[in-house]
């Protein structure tokens, strides 16, 4: 496939977004319990306003993938109609859903809404817990419709498996994670070795996934062959046009267009600017080096933006069949 | 239940590329319309096309086959474009099959492209809306044509009459009876989608000889008894008495 | 609903019909308008030719129509411009035609022949060639030259029909359908039409040719052969035939030379010659049956066709006189007798067992599958037959053979192999259409000698003919050509439909004579139509000494900008085909189907673009205003006021009844074929599809070279000039008259010397092999490729690169290669590489294909183009990655004893040898710039043509907000 950058950065950015809420929750879920310290509402507020600035970015990227702009305004709002087949559309509903309920965490949080529906029982903020848990809830379920919306083209074999779903996840969550590291750098201190430990764990986690998911793609089969796309059954054909010569949108949309030396470079990057280096700088900077955890963060983002460049370019649309030779 | 469909015969195709610019004209300016072109006097000319014609080489010389190959929407029976449209742009029709892209819904996600295994759809990059093949349905059951033109218009166009078009449910339709006696296949079964389309393979006519056809008693050489000349090495007639 | 469901309920539409134009073919379309804009083309169901479908490039003519190459305004070169620059200023039509009155009227008045007119890929030429006719100049020739005239001469010399408009093979009723040489045609929707209903018929469809596409892709069986050879291939199918007694005997003796006794006495002036028993009583363009037969059952010799006799086909037989005879049949024998499929093989390239295999699968189905239709008919001698028969193998084939340099004798094999198996103008074989078939040859003659050119005089003679001895030819008493191509001279004696693939280069030479004005219409003499392209154009702007140019006048008439535009002088803006009137007429080359004489017009459907000019309409002013007799009143008023009233009145000759058009004829439009000018004429082919389809009795439609009743018909009509038989030349008289000349052994014209021995080889009377001329003086050691061209099914020549939608499908071209050859050259597919010839090299793109003859390599014709022609970007793929072949192909072939300046074509017809050109192909090095060579300055946009279009979304005349 021909990766598109509105595509790449918004699932990335989403992701970050995602990924930052649910170390905010995990945070506040541990300190209800007081297995950590409690935090400022100032602390809940400014890392939401950064999950929602995350989301809203990859919202804007989300534009960018439309026809044009203006279908924003005019027609996406048809995209909640089709929930019921949809991964797209059910995306589609669940993103704004999860920014409403991000920002409804973030508000609660600002007013200092402190009810405790369920009454004293030692577990302190329940409205935001339970608004935090649903948040939660929704944000898993995005995870997986953004997942989805890959893993379920069967006809993209590169992607219809569990391991994109677990990929998103797990990305995602890392990512947020390393970020919420940086940002208790300066919001507070005391996490950074909470967060760091996260951000190691979801981010290993995530190689393992990634690289299962790389060695399941090395040895994928194409289900289609040549022979079946055109339904002739013989060892040797080829073809000898496509039909047009000065490109279409099968050539354009499904081709990334680079070698494979290209290709595989780009493999390699994104492994290790997703990995290993923000590991590295994540272990280091455990004692709150700010300079070094933020590194972590843009290094392990920009190895997303080439995981996810490769993502795409790594799948191997079937009608690429009929698109061999010019 | 009534699906329309395409039968393409592959034994008599020679890639004329007919039906993909007949059912350009009838599409650009038609209810599908307008079919965007870019660069058209340019450098790589690009356009929407809902069909095309591809050349294929089976086999090594002396024994190479050429294959004409069109390529159109398939009107998949569980087309999987359809579900996969967040704004319910891209449909099947209940009462014809035929799979439609409403543009005023679409939201050029490109989506349902993706979930096409055949690359049937084409983006148009000036419209920003998906578009495809539509057999034509605003020929089709157009009561102002002749019954004989209701038509897609590349069926019409199709020098070799190598494109049939019908209903494949009718078990006595002229698409039917020719998947059913010639061979007719879809293309990627192994993915369920169930295409409506289908293609007719190539046959092969062969005549068989004889030996005795060569050694007939009307053979005209006979009239001309042939004299042979007299050779003048001996022969046993010289000798045996 | 969206905008365009909106437009389209708001529109105006209406539906016309008229006559596509896309290609030769002349298909029927209905042309659907929405507010008087083309909103679709659809092929006319009721059309005899393509019952309605049409082709991707019949479906493109809105592209055409709207296409940025469009002249619009007469232009004249800027002065102190050179040729080729393409600056011009923009004229009005009268100072055009006060220019062309001025300077046409001068070289009429002191030496017409100095005026010469070359038209391309028109369909005009009864027009165009009345109006060189009564100019007086001997200089006019359409295109056939360079396209297949050795199909038209080679079969119509032989079986009085040909191919294409002429003719053409009875699939329905074929059960094996031969192709050679065939990619794509100009008949193309009939044949794609037939080819396909013959196929699920279940015939058998074999191709013959080195390149598997188009519709040899679809046969059921291809035999690859090497270009050239097509000769050798079709002797030894004749050998083969013969040895097996596969012939069809009755059919040869009856309607055939082949029982006709030919003098062998080598001392005589005769030799060669049937021997004939009485000088016939009336001289004409027939074969009298005057020639003897050797009879079987008295043993001795009869008047041919001598009721009850049954001739000997083989034998030597001596008359009572001493004379030595033998049946042209046995000379055949002679002649193929060493011609086996063993030796075929190894020139074709075809195993022996294959060519065996073909030529018994032809006889027995020939011989086994007869058709015998309950159809009742008379012949020529009386006879009358209950039904007629047919064996049903049918054969097309076009340039493959026709543009070698052997293509005449190849052409002249293949004729005879049809007529042995008994298939000339029988169910299911070859089948004729009207005008044919005509006598072997045909009546019209040229002009014989230089008083046949006078001032202010129509040429005495047509401007191109048959000539049916060397007294025909047109040359002066020295033997040197009248015609500035050298046409109908002893270097192309039959050169029917002339040599505009020279015509250039000898006035340029002024060799024979200088020209003063050469008029092209229609053809892309500075591209694809000319071999040497590149000389070419430098000839067309060479200067002599004095800074005059060599051809010093250059008009170009073309609806397109193009190459060829760059260099002319004056550009006058045709019309496209959906804006004029126009003829398909009986007297040029109608549209005719087997079962009857068809013609057909064009009524414009949209007005002319700015201040286009259909042709036509230029050459009835430019007549009228020379007062050339047709075009001009006894008191030397104009006749007529325009070419649709010129079409309605105009007669052959004064009352003739006969003019352009057949149908509806007569006053209020009763009669057909013949009667008088009919006003509403028009008006009638308008109501009925723009086409006349007359039905001849099913008692006419077979057999017409001996059908009384046809016969008479014919010349009742006046398709012919008399009823007698038109007899096949299995041995062909014409030709020995040609070779006794050149042996000095006739009385009249005789060849220059230096031609004496090329005339006496390739005028045989019986087919032969050789190699073609190129080939015998080429190093084969260093160029050891064929290199050949075929046409995409969807590009007409040069015209389509401007068509927004078909160059969508043909952008560039590639120089397809096997792989092996490829690999032995080191070149891999995709990359660029070198084709070179002995006359000029090509750098291009490679790609690999097993569908050929690994001998050969081929390319799409004229997909390649000059940066900026055709109003393309300069950086179009055509001009950067596509190329032409013609680089490589010369115009005249290397000197030799036969001289300095022949031209590379059949030296019989002076069919241009585009074929026959070897290559070599080597990679292109690794720094060299990736673009194809050799590259042109880009041609600027011409006043007048319309802006190019950056995109568009077309829909019903509207080309999207940017327009």
């Amino acid at each position: 496939m021909h990766p598109t950058f509105s595509v790449i950065f918004l699932t990335t950015l989403i992701g970050v977004g995602q990924g930052l809420f649910l170390a905010l929750f995990t945070e506040q879920s541990y300190a209800s319990v007081n297995l950590l310290p409690g935090q400022p509402g100032a602390f809940y507020v400014t890392g939401s306003l950064i999950a929602l600035a995350f989301l809203l970015g990859g919202l804007v990227a989300a534009i960018g993938h439309l026809g044009k702009p203006s279908y924003m305004v005019t027609r996406a709002w048809r995209g909640i109609t089709q929930w019921r087949t949809s991964w797209l559309s059910r995306e589609l509903i669940l993103l704004p859903l999860v920014m409403f309920l991000i920002f409804l965490y973030l508000l609660f949080h600002y007013l200092g809404w402190e009810a405790n529906p369920f009454g004293t029982t030692g577990v302190s903020g329940q409205l935001t817990l339970i608004l935090g848990g649903i948040t939660t809830v929704m944000v898993f379920a995005l995870f997986i419709c953004t997942a989805m919306i890959y893993a379920s083209v069967r006809f993209l074999q590169e992607w219809a498996c569990a391991l994109t779903v677990s990929n998103y996840i797990l990305l995602g969550g890392a990512s947020g994670f390393t970020l919420a590291t940086a940002y208790a750098a300066w919001a507070a201190p005391e996490l950074v070795g909470f967060y760091a430990g996260w951000a190691i764990i979801i981010t290993v986690l995530g190689l393992l996934s990634r690289g299962l998911h790389l060695i399941r793609n090395a040895r994928l089969k194409g289900k289609s062959t040549l022979q079946s796309a055109i339904g002739v059954r013989h060892n040797r054909i080829e073809q000898k046009a496509m039909g047009m010569m000065g490109g279409s949108y099968n050539t354009r949309e499904y081709f990334h267009g680079k070698s494979a030396a290209f290709l595989k470079s780009i493999k390699w990057i994104f492994l290790l600017l997703l990995f290993p280096l923000p590991l590295l700088l994540l272990w280091a900077g455990m004692d709150g080096n700010k300079g070094m955890l933020l590194l972590a963060f843009i290094m392990q983002y920009v190895g997303l933006l080439f995981e996810r460049w490769f993502f795409f370019a790594q799948a191997n649309h079937p009608q690429n069949l009929y698109y061999q030779t010019i | 239940m009534t699906q329309l469909a395409l039968v393409i015969d592959l034994n008599v195709c020679v890639g004329c590329h007919a039906c993909v610019t007949s059912c350009k004209q009838w599409n650009t300016s038609g209810a599908a319309g307008p079919l965007f072109d870019d660069r058209p006097y340019g450098e790589n000319p690009t356009g929407t096309f809902f069909n095309r014609v591809q050349t294929y080489e089976i086999g090594q010389f002396p024994n190479t086959e050429t294959l004409h190959f069109p390529k159109s929407c398939l009107h998949c029976e569980d087309p999987p474009c359809v579900p996969v449209c967040p704004t319910g742009a891209s449909y099947k029709r209940a009462e014809d099959g035929i799979v439609l892209v409403d543009y005023d819904k679409c939201i050029g996600c490109k989506y349902c492209s993706w979930a096409c295994p055949y690359g049937a759809r084409e983006f148009d990059e000036q419209q920003k809306v998906m578009k495809k093949c539509t057999l034509c349905v605003d020929r089709i059951y157009d009561e102002t044509l002749p019954e004989a033109e209701r038509k897609p218009a590349c069926v019409l166009a199709c020098p070799t009459s190598a494109r049939l078009f019908g209903d494949v449910h009718d078990s006595e339709s002229e698409v039917s009876v020719a998947i059913r006696e010639n061979g007719g296949y879809p293309l990627m079964p192994e993915w369920g989608t169930k295409p409506s389309n289908h293609y007719l393979p190539r046959r092969k006519t062969r005549h068989k000889i004889h030996k005795d056809e060569l050694l007939r008693v009307d053979n005209p050489l006979k009239k001309e008894d042939i004299r042979h000349e007299i050779r003048d090495n001996v022969s046993l007639d010289d000798w045996l008495m | 609903m969206h905008e365009a469901a909106k437009a389209l309920a708001e529109g105006r539409t209406e539906v016309k019909n008229t006559t596509c134009y896309m290609c030769a073919c002349r298909c029927g379309i209905r042309v659907h308008l929405r507010n008087g804009e083309v909103r679709y083309i659809q092929g006319n169901p009721e059309h005899p030719l393509n019952k309605g479908v049409i082709c991707a490039k019949g479906s493109s003519g809105i592209m055409k129509q709207y296409s940025p190459a469009r002249l619009t305004r007469p232009l004249r070169r800027k002065e102190g411009s050179e040729r080729g620059e393409a600056q011009y200023e923009a004229i009005s039509w009268d100072e055009a035609f006060n220019i062309l009155e001025e300077r046409l009227g001068r070289i009429r008045a002191t030496d017409p022949k100095r005026f010469a007119l070359f038209t391309g890929r028109d369909q005009m030429q009864a027009l165009t060639g009345l109006f060189a006719k009564n100019f007086g100049t001997p200089n006019y020739a359409a295109h056939g030259g360079f396209c297949s005239v050795n199909m038209a001469a080679g079969m119509i010399y032989t079986i009085g029909g040909s191919f294409w408009e002429f003719g053409g093979p009875d699939l329905e009723r074929s059960r094996l359908f031969v192709m050679i040489g065939t990619a794509e045609d100009h008949h193309s929707n009939p044949m794609k039409i037939e080819l396909s209903k013959f196929k699920r018929n279940g015939g058998r469809f074999i191709s013959i040719n080195p390149v598997r596409t188009g519709y040899s892709a679809i046969a059921d069986e291809w035999i690859p052969i090497k270009p050239g050879t097509d000769g050798a291939l079709l002797l030894a199918l004749i050998h083969e035939i013969i040895k097996t007694g596969l012939y069809d005997r009755d059919f040869l003796t009856q309607y055939s030379n082949s029982a006709e006794l030919v003098n062998m006495d080598p001392n005589s002036s005769e030799f060669g010659m049937f021997v004939r028993t009485e000088v016939p009583e009336e001289e004409g363009c027939f074969d009298p049956q005057n020639k003897l037969w050797w009879d079987r059952n008295g043993n001795k010799p009869v008047i041919c066709r001598a009721k009850g006799a049954d001739p000997r086909l083989l034998g030597e037989f001596a008359l009572s006189d001493g004379t030595p005879v033998k049946p042209a049949f046995q000379l055949l024998l002679e002649r193929v007798e060493d011609y086996t499929p063993e030796w075929a093989a190894d020139i074709t390239g075809i195993p022996a067992v294959t060519i065996r295999r073909l030529a018994h699968e032809m006889g027995i189905v020939a011989r086994d599958e007869r058709i015998e239709l309950p159809i009742a008919w008379t012949d020529v001698w009386d006879q009358e037959h209950q039904s007629v028969t047919g064996n049903p193998v049918s054969f097309h084939a076009m340039r493959g053979l026709a543009a070698h340099s052997n293509g005449f004798q190849t052409i002249r094999a293949l004729s005879i192999l049809m007529s042995i198996l008994g298939t000339i103008d029988r169910p299911g074989g070859f089948r004729h259409k009207a005008p044919f078939p005509r006598p072997i040859p045909p009546c019209t003659k040229t002009g014989t000698g230089p008083q046949d050119v006078q001032p202010n005089t129509p040429l005495n003679g047509m401007p191109l003919g048959w000539p049916a001895d060397p007294d025909d030819l047109f040359v002066d008493d020295d033997g040197n050509p009248i015609r500035i191509d050298k046409g109908f001279s002893w270097e192309y004696p039959l050169s029917v439909h002339g040599l505009m693939h020279n015509a250039i280069t000898n006035a340029w030479r002024q060799d024979p004579y200088a020209i003063d004005t050469l008029f092209i219409f229609m053809a892309n003499m500075a591209w694809n139509s000319s071999m040497n392209t590149d000389e070419v154009r430098k000839m067309l702007n060479d200067k002599d000494e004095s800074g005059e140019y060599k051809i010093p006048f250059l008009v170009v008439a073309d609806a397109f900008q193009s190459e060829m535009t760059a260099f002319a002088d004056l550009i006058l803006p045709d019309t496209t085909y959906l804006e004029r009137h126009d003829v398909m007429s009986m007297l040029d080359r109608p549209i005719s189907e087997f079962d009857g004489p068809v013609d057909s017009v064009r009524i414009p459907v949209v007005p002319p673009k700015g201040e286009c000019k259909p042709f036509q309409e230029v050459l009835i002013e430019l007549g009228s205003r020379l007062k050339l007799p047709p075009f001009v009143n006894a008191d030397g008023t104009r006749k007529y006021q325009n070419y649709p009233d010129f079409i309605t009145n105009f007669e052959t000759a004064p009352g003739s009844g006969i003019g352009f058009l057949a149908g509806w004829r007569g006053k209020s439009g009763e009669k057909s074929m013949k009667g008088e000018p009919n006003p509403n004429q028009w008006k009638m082919y308008e109501k009925n599809n723009c086409v006349y389809h007359y039905h001849l009795p099913r008692s006419y439609q077979y057999m017409r070279n001996w059908n009384q009743g046809y016969l008479q018909w014919a010349q009742e009509h006046s398709l012919t000039r008399y009823d007698e038989p038109i007899n096949i030349h299995i041995y062909s008289e014409v030709l020995q008259k040609f070779r006794l000349a050149a042996q000095g052994k006739s009385d009249g014209k005789q060849p220059p010397a230096h031609l004496r021995k090329r005339v006496e080889t390739h005028f045989d009377p019986l087919p032969f092999y050789s190699e073609p001329l190129e080939a015998q003086l080429t190093d084969k050691q260093r160029y050891p490729l064929n290199a050949i061209t075929q046409r995409p099914m969807a590009m007409y020549h040069s015209w389509d690169s401007q068509n927004a939608w078909l160059r969508q499908i043909h952008t560039y071209n590639f120089l397809y290669v096997h792989p092996t050859t490829a690999r032995a050259a080191g070149i891999e597919d995709g990359a660029w590489m070198w084709v070179e010839s002995m006359h000029g090299k090509v750098r291009c793109l490679c790609r690999y294909t097993e569908a050929l003859e690994p001998g050969t390599v081929w390319t799409w014709n004229a997909v390649g183009k000059a940066a900026g022609a055709w109003n393309l970007d300069g950086s179009a793929n055509e001009s950067k990655q596509g190329f032409l072949l013609n680089h490589l192909i010369s115009e005249e072939l290397p000197a030799s004893a036969a001289g300095a300046h022949l031209s590379n074509s059949d030296p019989v017809t002076g069919q241009a040898g585009w074929y026959d050109v070897m290559v070599r192909i080597y990679p292109a090095a690794p720094g060299e710039v990736r673009e194809t060579f050799p590259q042109y300055p880009t041609m600027p946009p011409l006043p007048g043509t319309p802006k190019r279009r950056r995109w568009q979304s077309y829909f019903a005349g509207r080309f999207g907000k940017n327009s």
